[in-house]
Order: structure tokens, then sequence, then C-alpha cells
């Protein structure tokens, strides 16, 4: 199934120089229980079983490879589309709570708390919680509850707790801060289930894995249908970087294939308000980890923006600011205005609405170029049922039709 | 002489260490604050370095972190208000950051600066064991900058013995599981935590924080440990004051004063 993967993190968490657990003494216990024991825990032939089964019957996995015929044509190319708007819940989220929430079950943990940015990891989380019947509580930024209200409903629909995070941008990396402050309370009965492939050693390699479904996926999805098993490029949106971790995972370390990692631009890269951070950013530490974030020249974290609550994130997961940095990946970021185009043309080319994070990686296809025989596979993350708010006004100040 | 070692050398028992934001409430309020913990009769001095986010630390802090970052507090301006600060009063003072801060800088730049500045010592408390070997301890070393680790009701013992090891300046004794700023007495858990520290045979004094916040919660913990380490308790009593300086003074006889 896999090659020897060259590109792999070290038993300290490091992807080259990035990564690590750079943790207050107060998280040590819980995190390094995670670190000796999730690889064996998650090969264990019992988990692994419950893991799929959960994915097939709940999720509906496998997602489909869907050939975007009117999309290709535009473009001139093969797109395909990576169906994971179509998962139990409507996002890629849903592959990691899944296992983590296994994790939790083998830790004996009584009590899960989630942060969120655009709900889908909120709504993802509260559906694993429900499913096993544990206690959710979900930290979400003041300002995203505000523009994700339908997740918000469906995460108390789900009888989780959603607590507003009022400190900083009151966006997603502040939901963060206070779920790690949650953590650092309840430090006995407590799981912390990571949204994306970021925060200390070992959730980047922990969540990567989960979310490796999708390109072990793709490899047999594509040899069926192309008759090779690797696409010429992987396209797929970066906030932490979860899905584009997914997606990656199986073709790191083939060269055969291009991997672009789309950002958020948010008003543009020179605006101010951006979430750039591959171009803006520099190396540090954010929320454990040694990565690529925005900061000033004394390291204060730079609020970041974006219309896309996912991608709101002044910081990146360490392997793809690993990838990033050794060229393996390629960044290209999109701004808001391009990203709402982007899913108005993608609803009405392919009759599929997508998530606004999902939106920026379509949009950054009008800045590729192709062959004509070129096999190119977008990531479609998720569905944007939850952005219906964000495109409705963006239809009502388009010029009449 | 590192100034910590002096003081530990010629006080045993009762210390206690003050911590404050610095640039908080005022941009100016950093040297005057110092002068008066100093006057007022606190040991040791803890010198919060603001960041915009402390993973550690609970509202109260974070709340007047972010005042300080809005005062235009930066590391090139604190570092002069210490110097400054260092002219008036040879009380030892410690550094409290967060290590972006130190690795944005340069750990060696900042290691000079600070004891240039007149610095004893740091805590970085998001600095785990294994990046501070790799990382930062030649330098910290090398400056006779004395580094303190935290340990918690959940460090094993095997890792309060290697804590022990690297240690140059206090363990910090964090009281519960918890981020700064929670208070409402010490338990009998806490006690229970706080006698097995203390039979612990660890070379370092020993300052309990987190929930300290009055005089009889001090008291409590100086007789587990070495002193004890006020922070939270201290910045709420700061908030909205005009005469910084009176309010400092009250606040550490407040904390002094003899319980009856």
């Amino acid at each position: 199934m896999t090659k020897n993967l060259q590109i792999d993190v070290d038993e300290r968490g490091y992807y080259g120089r990035f990564g690590g657990a750079y943790i207050p003494e107060m998280l040590h216990p819980n995190v390094e229980e995670l670190r000796t024991r999730y690889r064996e825990m998650t090969a264990d032939p019992d988990f692994k079983q419950e893991f799929d089964a959960l994915l097939k019957d709940y999720v509906g996995r496998p997602s489909p490879l869907y050939y975007a015929k009117r999309m290709s044509a535009h473009y001139g190319t093969n797109i395909y589309l990576k169906r994971e708007d179509l998962n139990h819940t409507g996002a890629h989220k849903i592959n990691n709570t899944i296992g983590q929430i296994l994790v939790a079950q083998r830790l004996g943990k009584k009590r899960i708390i989630a942060e969120t940015g655009a709900g889908q990891h909120g709504v993802a989380t509260a559906t694993v919680c429900a499913l096993v019947g544990l206690e959710c509580i979900v930290y979400m930024g003041e300002v995203d509850i505000a523009r994700q209200a339908p997740n918000v409903a469906r995460m108390r629909m789900l009888g989780a707790e959603v607590r507003p995070a009022k400190s900083g941008s009151r966006t997603l990396k502040d939901a963060t801060n206070e779920a790690i402050r949650d953590w650092i309370n309840n430090p006995e009965d407590t799981h912390y289930i990571i949204g994306s492939v970021v925060g200390p050693h070992p959730y980047p390699d922990m969540v990567a894995r989960f979310q490796s479904v999708i390109s072990e996926e793709m490899k047999w999805q594509l040899q069926e249908q192309v008759g090779r098993d690797y696409p010429d490029a992987i396209v797929a949106c970066v906030g932490g970087g979860s899905n584009a971790a997914g997606a990656f995972y199986h073709y790191l370390n083939d060269d055969r294939v291009r991997l672009v990692a789309v950002e958020a631009a948010g008003l543009g890269i020179d605006s101010g308000e951006s979430a750039a951070t591959s171009v803006l950013g520099t190396e540090g530490i954010i929320h454990g980890s040694r990565t690529l974030l925005m900061q000033t020249e004394d390291g204060q974290v730079i609020e970041p923006y974006s219309i896309s609550a996912g991608l709101d994130y002044p910081g990146i997961g360490p392997l793809h600011a690993f990838l990033i940095d050794s060229k393996r990946a390629e960044a290209i970021s999109v701004t808001d205005e391009d990203a709402l185009a982007a899913a108005l043309f993608t609803a009405r080319t392919e009759g599929i609405i997508p998530a606004l994070e999902t939106a920026h990686a379509f949009s950054a296809l009008d800045q590729m170029e192709y062959g004509k025989d070129d096999v190119i596979v977008v990531c479609l993350s998720g569905r944007g049922d939850k952005d219906l708010a964000a495109f409705t006004s963006y239809l009502d100040r388009l010029p009449e039709e | 002489m590192n100034r910590l070692t002096h003081l530990f050398n010629t006080k045993k028992q009762d210390l206690l260490n003050v911590y404050f934001t610095a640039g908080y409430p005022q941009l100016s309020s950093t040297v005057t604050i110092i002068r008066s913990l100093a006057d007022a009769g606190a040991d040791l001095i803890e010198v919060g370095v603001p960041y915009s986010d402390p993973m550690a630390d609970g509202e109260t802090i974070q709340q007047s972190s972010m005042a300080a970052l809005r005062n235009g507090m930066t590391l090139d301006i604190l570092f002069a208000q210490l110097a400054e600060a260092r002219r008036a009063t040879e009380i030892p003072l410690v550094l409290m950051g967060y290590y972006n801060q130190v690795m944005q800088y340069g750990p060696e730049r900042f290691v000079r600066a600070a004891r240039e500045a007149g610095v004893d010592g740091l805590i970085l408390p998001d600095l785990p064991v294994y990046e501070y070997e790799q990382e930062f301890r030649a330098i910290a070393e090398a400056h006779d900058l004395q580094v303190t680790f935290l340990i918690t009701p959940q460090t094993s013992d095997e890792r309060i013995a290697k804590i022990g090891t690297l240690s140059t300046g206090f363990i910090y004794v964090v009281s519960s599981s918890s981020i700064t700023g929670k208070s409402g007495g010490i338990t009998d858990t806490q006690k229970a935590y706080f006698a097995r520290i203390a039979a612990l045979d660890l070379p370092q004094p020993k300052l309990i924080g987190f929930g300290i916040s009055d005089a009889t919660s001090f008291r409590t913990a100086c007789h587990y440990a070495n002193g004890a380490i006020i922070g939270s308790a201290f910045i709420r009593a700061l908030k909205g004051e005009e005469d910084v300086a009176a309010a400092t003074k009250r606040f550490v006889e407040g904390i002094l004063e003899p319980v009856s």
C-alpha cells in the first residue's frame, strides 16, 4: 500500500526542524501518554477493525472520486473531485474524530473537548461524542459563532456545549487557546480532540494518519478510473491543513505528484487582513508546535483574517511548513472575492456547493497551468450549507445576471 | 554572584515572590512596581513578559498582557526599563515569558540583553525539558541566567528528579492542575502533594505558585516550601489604580501581615 516514506515524523515529532511539543509541564502527562501509546494503539487489529467499520457504515466511506466533466472542459484538463463533502456531517473532519474518539475510549477518558473554526470539526466531534455517549464541550470564537450559526445549532442539537472564546481575534486561534487551558484545568478525565494537523506532537502525525484514508482511497480509485494510481497534482485548502495532509499523505514521497496547498489571502496578501501563512509567516511556535506563523518581530502572534472561518488561522501544521520550506509542496493564496467567485462557479458548473474553505482550492485552479492529459485531484473537503449566508450576500451584490 | 544564589544562601524560609505583568497598568508602571515591591518587602520579583497567546495563563494575566501590549510594550522597552529599575534596587529579578518570544529575539541575544539589564532568572513554561536541553541550556548556563522549571501534581517523581538536575534557579511548584488565577484556599489534597514534594531531596529551593492569593494561603504554602509566588491576585489589586506605588505597598503589607 504505502511506499517507504522518507517524509515522516521522528520520535520527538519533528518533520525536519518543524514540529515538537512546546507545552507547559501541566500538559506533559496527557501528551506523553498519547505520544507513547498512539501508534501501538491505532495499529491494534481491533482498533483498525472498529475504525474501518465506522468509516464504512457510519461515515459512508469510501467517498467517491468524481470526474468533473464540465469543469475539466473549462480548464482544458482532467479534474477529479475527492468527495469528502459527502461524508456524514459534510466534511473530512469526521475521519479524524472517529479515530480520536476510539483513542479517548481506550484511554478511559470521560469528557471530550475540542476547538472549532468553521464549526465542521465541532460538529464532527459532537457527533462522535453522541455516538459513544461522552460529554462534549466545543470552544469556538465569538466571531465564528456569529458567522457559522448553522453549525452552532447542529452542535447544540447533538448535545454539545458550545463555549465562546472571547480573547484576541475571537476566532480559531483563540478557541484553540481556550481548549488548551481547559485541558490544563482538567488533566485526569479529559481528552482533547484537536481538529487539524496542528498542536504538540503526536497530534499532527496522529491526525494526518486518520485523514490519510483520503489518499489511500484515491490510489485505488485512480487506478480504476484512469489506469494509474497517482495523479499529476493534488490541490487542497490549508488552514491548519488536515484535509491537505490526508490527501497528500500517500504521495508525500512520490515526486511525480505536485502537491498544491491553498491558503486564504483574505483581502489580499499585503492588505494586513490575511491568513496566508506560508507567505507572511516566519518560523516560530504556536499551540505547542514549531512551525510557520504570522508574528511580529517580537514574536507576538498577528491576528489573521479570512472570510473562511476554517482558514482563519495564523499558523500552519508542521508537516506543511516542512513541505513548503523544502519545496515539496507549492503554496497558492486566494482572496475572499476569488473564493466566493469559485464557489459560485463550482455550484453552477458541477451542481456542487462547496464550503468556503474548499472554494479557495477551486479558485487556485485559475492560477495553475496544465497539460490536456493531466489528472488533477481537488480535495472537496466540505459542503457549503453552513456558508449560505455569505453566499447569499455575495449573490445580492453581483450585477444583474 | 547571581542575586538569586545570594538570596537563597541568606534566606531559607518565607520567601515572597510577586509576579506582575510588565507595562501594566501603564507602560511606565514597570519601574515603579519593581521599586515598590522591593521597598515593601518582597524577596524576589517575577516580571511577566506580555504575550499575545499565553496558554498557561488565566483571564487575569491574559487581560493584563493584552493591556500591556496595547500600551506599546516590546522586549527592547522592557530591557531598558529593567536596567533603570536595577539602578535603584538589588532585588533578584526573574523573567517569565513564552519561548517564542526568546526564539524571535534570538536565544543568545535575549540572554545577553536580559543579563545586561540585571535579570537573574528565567521561566519559560512552554519550553519543556527535552527542548531546553537541545536548544537553550548551554546559552543560559554560559551566562549564569538561572532557569526555573515547573512541576505539577501530575509530574512523576522520576521526572521531578530529572527537573531537579536541570533547574539552576528555584523549582516552581504548581499548586494544582490549573492555569493561573484561580483562588479558593488550599485543599487537603494539595497539602498531601506539597508534603510529597517537600519529602523529595531536591537541591533547589521550592516556591509554590498558582492559587496563592492572600496572607493565609501564603502562610500555608510557606509551611511546605521555602516560599510562595503570588501573581493574579496582585494584578487584580492593580486594576484601575491611579497610585501604583501605594497599591503595591498596600498589597505586600497585606500578604506579610501576621495572621491572627
